[in-house]
């Protein structure tokens, strides 16, 4: 898929643009409630980020990857660590850091696990994503189970004046939406280049690839590094937001989340993902509201999606879309 | 550490890895077989180790907490597999990741409206409540020794069952080549459902069996899941000999780790399979 169809492009941008506005209107729809659901909307879009980028690996280069959520708690990890204790870390110096962080692990797990391939895969990346999660969870420095806290958010300033401030729910809540609007069109660029189209090969058939002469697995090593870095950005986007960071934001939960994210949304549509964060979210936002046991309807939905909705909603989207378009071909004709 | 220290951490590993090989075995099975991958293994582990806590509550004896335990997660099983699995043969490993994730999350809710979140302790059965001494002050549990002869007795059964049986060679023959076997008139359905269900009563019975020896919590079959994963990666996926020995090098590498190198002792498992996956990619015994 090259194209996004028109309809989902018009329908993107509007739900882009109740995103956008939300600070406009959410005193008068939500009243009290505004900027408690700004802080949710800050929450999903990020989880956007980490879904989109999951994307990449599984729904484009067809790697299943069930650790994505390391990169996303490493990230904060090395915010909290690298940043200084009495001031804020600025930003020009830590989210490169962070990121480079993030690409160097993602570097060596894939080099790792990227030989073997389909439930191995999965079982390997889950490997590992517990690894990084009980390295946390035991590690002194790191606080345990507790986690850290990131007592000042990075400082974005630029010739000592400041240009965002991170304190502030609103600065941030835009800071991520473009976040996310950016992320996704890097995703889009990556599809249509000619690197992105030896992915959607790869996914389709690694022998033909290989055969033609491709290195599959640079590609796949590449393929993988970029989705932890992409996913290295929505954990530092997260851990400024929260100020804190734990071992279970890295471990194989957070990433079954992200995976039912990419399904449930579409996989391999890239903007399906980000709708999958959002309907993940606020159907477990609803759920928790009147239950305690929220994660057993979260599991109902999650099987009913794998046996009733395959491909989720974007796929479904596209479909309706498509369907349209030759019963209107046809109307011509 | 002295020899008596070491005989008994190694003692020690070996029931370990012996327990492990029980869990992972399971899973192992069913992949290999059936080319499925159930992530709900760890949560049927719990599920084992709840019932035995439930059914030592209300009889009194482990023995009668297996006899019941088993037929229980044998239907767990069947209804499972009959219901959810069943549709999924013929789908990417993904949906299979998808819907045991899905399902892990129903079994834990489950297990805390049944047995609520408390952390629970089941009694060693008296009979097995002893020890033997193997110096003048160290000594062995008894109830530790009969869990590895029996996970030692479940090996060497299945080990006949798949080298020696008519059933065994039909699995074997499945694991290769479906479409053949089901040519020859065999029924791989039924034969699946078997499988899957009996993956699933090993998993129960390993967690009524590791009940005495740990306590019986909340999330308990996620740490095991993880850690069979690891067996299995190291084993080779689908080869119970893997499965084996993956095991007992777990079991040695859990025990000895944190005495020789604290520092590492929780990631030392994932660097073990960290080197296998570098040597052979795909695991020992694939």
């Amino acid at each position: 898929m090259y194209n996004t169809p028109r309809p989902i492009s018009l329908l993107l941008g509007f739900l882009l643009c109740v995103l956008a506005f939300y600070p406009l209107y959410g005193d008068l729809v939500f009243g009290s409630k505004a900027s408690f659901f700004m802080s949710k909307l800050t929450t999903i879009v990020i989880f956007a980020i980490l879904a989109m980028s999951l994307d990449l690996l599984v729904g484009i280069t067809g790697l299943v990857s069930m650790g994505h959520a390391l990169f996303f708690g490493l990230a904060g990890y090395v915010l909290a660590l690298a940043s200084p204790e009495y001031e804020a870390a600025s930003i020009w110096y830590i989210l490169p850091l962070v990121l480079l962080c993030c690409a160097a692990l993602g570097a060596v797990v894939a080099f790792l696990t990227i030989k073997t391939s389909g439930i191995y895969f999965i079982m390997v990346t889950l490997a590992f994503g517990q690894m990084g999660f009980y390295f946390f969870n035991d590690a002194e420095f790191s606080g345990g189970s507790d986690g850290m806290y990131i007592m000042l958010k990075p400082d974005v300033s630029l010739g000592g004046i400041q240009l965002l401030n991170l304190d502030e729910k609103q600065t941030l809540y835009y800071l991520s939406l473009a976040c996310m609007v950016f992320v996704y069109m890097v995703l889009r660029m990556i599809l249509r280049s000619a690197f992105g189209q030896v992915l959607i090969g790869i996914h389709a058939n690694e022998h033909r690839v290989k055969a033609i002469g491709y290195n599959t697995a640079n590609y796949k090593i590449v393929s993988f590094v970029i989705a932890a870095t992409l996913a290295g950005l929505a954990g530092f986007l997260a851990a400024s937001q929260y100020g804190f960071v734990n071992p279970s934001q890295m471990g194989w939960h957070t990433s079954g989340y992200a995976l039912m994210m990419v399904i449930m949304g579409g996989a391999g549509t890239i903007f399906g993902p980000a709708i999958g964060a959002f309907v993940f979210e606020i159907l477990h936002y609803v759920f928790e509201s009147f239950t305690d046991h929220w994660l057993m309807l979260m599991g109902a939905v999650m099987i009913c999606v794998v046996l009733f909705l395959p491909n989720g909603i974007g796929g479904a989207l596209l479909s309706l879309v498509q369907k349209k378009e030759t019963t209107g071909e046809k109307n011509d004709g | 550490m002295d020899l008596a220290t070491i005989l008994i951490q190694l003692l020690n590993s070996v029931q370990y890895g012996l327990l492990l090989f029980l869990i992972s075995s399971g899973l192992t099975l069913v992949f290999g077989i059936m080319g499925v991958i159930n992530l709900a293994h760890g949560a049927m582990y719990m599920i084992g180790a709840y019932l035995a806590y439930a059914f030592v509550e209300w009889t009194g004896s482990l023995g009668v907490a297996i006899l019941l335990g088993i037929p229980v997660m044998l239907i767990v099983g069947i209804v499972i597999e009959r219901f959810l699995i069943d549709s999924l043969y013929s789908r990417d490993h993904l949906f299979q990741v998808l819907l045991t994730f899905g399902l892990i999350l129903i079994l834990n809710d489950i297990q805390s409206i049944l047995w609520g979140n408390d952390t629970h302790g089941v009694p060693i059965p008296d009979m097995l409540n002893g020890s033997i001494s193997l110096t003048d002050n160290m000594s062995y549990p008894v109830y530790r020794l009969a869990v590895s002869v029996v996970c030692l007795a479940l090996a060497i059964g299945m080990y006949w069952v798949i080298q020696k049986t008519r059933l065994g060679m039909t699995i074997r023959a499945g694991a290769s080549n479906r479409e053949m076997v089901e040519s020859l008139g065999i029924n791989v359905r039924t034969l699946f459902t078997i499988i899957f269900a009996a993956g699933v009563a090993l998993a129960g019975l390993g967690g009524i069996l590791s009940a005495p020896l740990s306590s019986v919590y909340p999330g308990m079959g996620d740490n095991v899941l993880i850690i069979c994963l690891v067996v299995v990666v190291i084993g080779g996926i689908g080869s119970i000999k893997g499965a084996f020995w993956g095991a007992m090098m777990i079991g040695l590498v859990s025990t000895f780790g944190p005495v020789l190198i604290p520092s590492l002792s929780s990631v030392m498992v994932y660097l073990v399979m960290a080197l296998v996956l570098l040597v052979k990619p795909r695991g020992l015994f694939a």
